[in-house]
């Protein structure tokens, strides 16, 4: 190449397994990394939340300190929402959805590196509250005099409520770290949405038409575009608090005139969609799963990508009725309360289509079959105890108590992460080339059902007669106690279960069957490769015909609308396994480069060097940070298109 | 078989995957810039509770003059774009340099007119207008100095001897950004400055 002689940098062509790691641009790697990231971020979370459970598993425990609660419950939230369900979600589409619609490939490949990175270092950042974050205690603070990890973290709630997360009451530099972390979560999701957005507009392999694409693909292109135009307003949100916070500015401070309703506005104008971001890709996922363990196609596809995409409309007109104890008006909230009651009706769509997919079909319940049963049941309890949030004068009831609580944790655990794990189980083969085990399956998919009811249901009751969220303290003979206890025993029960998918994971890894190439007798592309898949996806790239194209390689439909295998399977098998070995040397896929790297490792030390401004630190902080991002961006820019 | 088989087979859409990523931005980024100017309008009826009022402190010829400077940096953009097209470097790199030095030229407006209303006693927290006015402006001239350095570092790759952007951001999705964040401008003058 002409550009090869005239530049001094190399795209690196280490084949070492750090370096790899350190320079992949290959989604499927990047996929990989985003799970196993967002799954040790789960791990974080999920431990935070067993301390919170514990502490409040009797009256008036002392287990937690006051400030090391709220810290608790604060970083639950962010890790749990921004670093666990966003990251794995970007892991699974990342993972398939070029393989889904036949490409090699992202848009992008060093942009996605890029979002990994900065999704990746954000998160430390973020962490870096428990490590280096101050607080000081309110005037008159009740808060305990020793301090420990968590008792100097942001704790502000996941929401930050404004003017409490202010400098006036939360001083001290824990609240900027976690405010400033997640501007750094958004930029990287925003990479993330338009990548995804680019390749599954551009990258379809010839024929597949955008009424043919997998449901999956249909629902995170729906979230890339939540994604597009709902973290605008978080930005601005966060700003607007930065600006508070860092420069003095007035727009929370109510004696200069400021509104604290404006962030309450900002932010759920993110946060609401942002719970559709979170839950769409996993009804991708049941979407993918029920057809292929009922043998049936989906049964009316075209209503289940339009109700995503009415989901998607129609969730940017809700996010009021988060706020009807505010102060807005009663005309707002009637309004409100109907879209919120609209809603609900392209959801129950979808979970018609599900069960009409299962009906008659020829099912196997396994391990990912039960999770997408569960998940369904556990989904239209989370809905119901939802849809109740229409109702104003209930929400007046309700809100900021455990009900609340355990109607996001029905949708959020019961719905979002057991249709993660569907997944997992799923897709571990296509991933590994080997099954993960049932039998050990079953074990953590009945532990983690149990657990979950034990733990959430109890909430509804607990809430409804009366106990607030973030109490960190209830006293004795408040006829409560009995129902925190069985919440709290379920909190250790979800534990278990996932020490049982940890113990399976390692050992189905090791030891697990084999699965050479299409296991399930799936339908869409993904499962067209060997498993697992080389870097190159498709040695030819396919061309599409019908909806469920693989599918209908392998079957024919009879007159009475039944599948007739063509007896093509061992044929297809065959010839896929020969391609891996074939010369693939003509197949040329984007080189590894560094830079992604480097750029994301920037941005923390930018964040520190805002908060510490001022000192010797901070100047340092800063040199650093822009150092790598002037080495990142220019080498980037400049480095020769291949290796 | 082709000789090479890259990741990408056709762009199946018709648009090539940059400027459709740089629309995608772009519409993120026109949200981004509503809510911007809602949280100013939000405040807007409040200004008076400050001790220096809009009217009192905006000098409308001057940052009339600037805008023109600015909206004339989309003209000098559009020819740079032209040239390119046509394959004319040697102009392609005058224009894009002429529009960066037009948007330089809109900088030092804003720092002179920051210059002047702090020395007013307009500061970020003097008032919540001070809060608002800051908070829009600022990160619209954010916005223009990324503009200004992407113009730089792409136009000095352009040239009769330069490789002239075979690959990374092209001039096109330049335009684009650069376009937007100048309309975006009208708006802010509109609302921030003209109306009362």
């Amino acid at each position: 190449m002409k550009t090869k002689s005239k530049t001094i940098y190399k795209r690196p062509t280490q084949k070492s397994k750090f370096v790899n790691l350190l320079t992949t641009v290959d989604h499927k790697k990047i996929g990989i990394m985003y799970l196993y990231t967002g799954f040790t971020f789960f791990l974080v979370g999920g431990l935070e939340a067993l301390l919170i459970r514990l502490h409040l598993a009797q009256a008036e425990s002392t287990l937690l300190s006051a400030a090391e609660y709220n810290s608790l419950f604060t970083v639950h939230g962010f890790t749990m929402v921004f670093l666990f369900f966003m990251a794995v979600n970007s892991g699974f589409g990342n993972y398939l959805i070029p393989i889904m619609i036949g490409a090699r490939d992202v848009a992008f490949p060093r942009m996605n590196a890029l979002s990994y990175w900065i999704y990746f270092f954000g998160a430390l950042f973020i962490h870096s509250t428990l490590f280096i974050g101050t607080t000081a205690p309110p005037v008159g603070g009740y808060l305990s005099e020793e301090s420990n990890l968590f008792s100097n973290a942001v704790a502000g709630g996941w929401f930050l409520y404004q003017p409490n997360a202010g400098i006036q009451f939360s001083p001290g530099t824990a609240t900027d770290i976690g405010v400033i972390g997640i501007i750094f979560l958004g930029v990287a999701s925003l990479i993330s949405a338009i990548n995804l957005t680019v390749t599954t507009f551009n990258f379809r392999a010839k024929g597949l038409t955008f009424m043919k694409l997998p449901v999956y693909v249909w629902m995170t292109q729906v979230v890339s575009f939540l994604l597009i135009f709902s973290l605008p307003f978080i930005t601005i949100a966060l700003f607007t608090v930065v600006f508070d916070r860092q420069f003095g500015g007035n727009f929370y401070n109510v004696a200069m005139g400021g509104d604290p309703i404006l962030w309450q506005h900002l932010f759920w104008l993110f946060g609401h969609p942002e719970v559709y971001i979170l839950i769409l890709p996993v009804f991708g996922i049941m979407s993918e799963i029920i057809p292929v363990f009922s043998r049936k196609p989906i049964f009316g596809y075209a209503t289940l990508v339009f109700a995503g995409f009415a989901i998607g409309f129609i969730g940017f007109g809700v996010w009021a009725h988060h706020m009807f104890s505010s102060s807005i008006q009663p005309l707002a909230q009637a309004g409100f309360g109907a879209a919120t009651m609209i809603i609900a009706i392209p959801t129950g769509i979808k979970i018609f289509n599900w069960i009409a997919t299962m009906w008659f079909g020829k099912r196997n319940l396994n391990v990912a079959m039960l999770f997408s049963i569960a998940f369904l049941i556990n989904f239209v309890i989370g809905g119901v105890s939802g849809v109740l949030h229409a109702v104003v004068p209930s929400v007046w009831q309700q809100t900021d108590t455990y009900f609340v609580i355990g109607h996001f944790h029905y949708v959020l655990v019961g719905g979002g992460l057991f249709g993660i794990f569907a997944g997992i189980y799923y897709w571990f083969p296509h991933v590994f080339g080997k099954k993960l085990n049932e039998t050990i399956g079953k074990v953590h998919f009945w532990i983690l059902f149990l657990g979950l009811h034990l733990t959430f249901l109890p909430q509804h009751w607990l809430g409804l007669q009366g106990m607030v969220r973030r109490t960190w303290w209830y006293d004795e003979g408040m006829n409560i106690e009995f129902w925190n206890l069985i919440s709290s025993i379920g909190a250790v029960t979800i534990l278990l279960g996932v020490l049982v998918f940890i113990f399976n994971w390692i050992f189905s890894k090791r030891k697990g069957e084999a699965a050479e190439f299409d296991p399930w007798d799936g339908r869409t592309l993904e499962w067209s490769t060997p498993l697992p898949p080389p870097e190159y996806n498709f040695y030819d790239i396919p061309k599409v015909k019908t909806r469920d194209d693989f599918w209908h390689r392998k079957y024919a439909v009879d007159e009475e609308n039944r599948s007739v295998s063509k007896g093509k399977h061992d044929e297809i098998k065959k010839y896929t396994l020969a391609t891996t070995l074939m010369d693939n040397s003509h197949i040329h896929l984007p080189s590894n480069s560094l830079f992604p790297f480097i750029t994301g490792f920037g941005l923390p030390f930018l964040g520190w060097s805002l908060i510490f401004r001022g000192t010797f630190m901070s100047f340092v902080l800063l040199s650093i940070g822009i150092l790598s991002l002037l080495v990142g961006i220019f080498g980037w820019i400049l480095e020769p298109e291949h290796e | 078989m082709s000789s090479v088989d890259t990741i990408q087979e056709h762009e199946a859409t018709g648009v090539s995957n940059q400027k459709m990523a740089m629309w995608l931005f772009l519409s993120s980024e026109v949200v981004f810039f509503a809510v911007l100017i809602s949280t100013y309008l939000f405040y807007k009826g409040k200004f008076s509770q400050g001790n220096l009022s809009p009217e009192e402190l905006f000098d409308i010829p001057f940052t009339s003059v600037s805008s023109f400077i600015l909206l004339m940096s989309s003209l000098t953009m559009v020819l740079s774009h032209n040239f390119y097209e046509i394959k004319n470097y040697e102009k392609s790199r005058i224009w894009i340099f002429a529009t960066a030095f037009l948007g330089i030229l809109f900088i030092s407006g804003q720092i002179y007119e920051y210059t002047e209303f702090i020395q007013s006693g307009l500061t970020i927290s003097s008032s919540i207008f001070g809060t608002a006015f800051y908070f829009v402006t600022g990160f619209h001239g954010l916005h223009v100095v990324i503009g200004v350095i992407l113009l730089l570092t792409t136009g000095s790759q352009i040239g009769p001897n330069k490789n002239n952007r075979k690959y990374g951001l092209s001039i096109e999705s330049l335009a684009l950004y650069w376009h937007c964040v100048d309309i975006v401008w009208i708006v802010i003058f509109t609302v921030v400055y003209l109306i009362p």
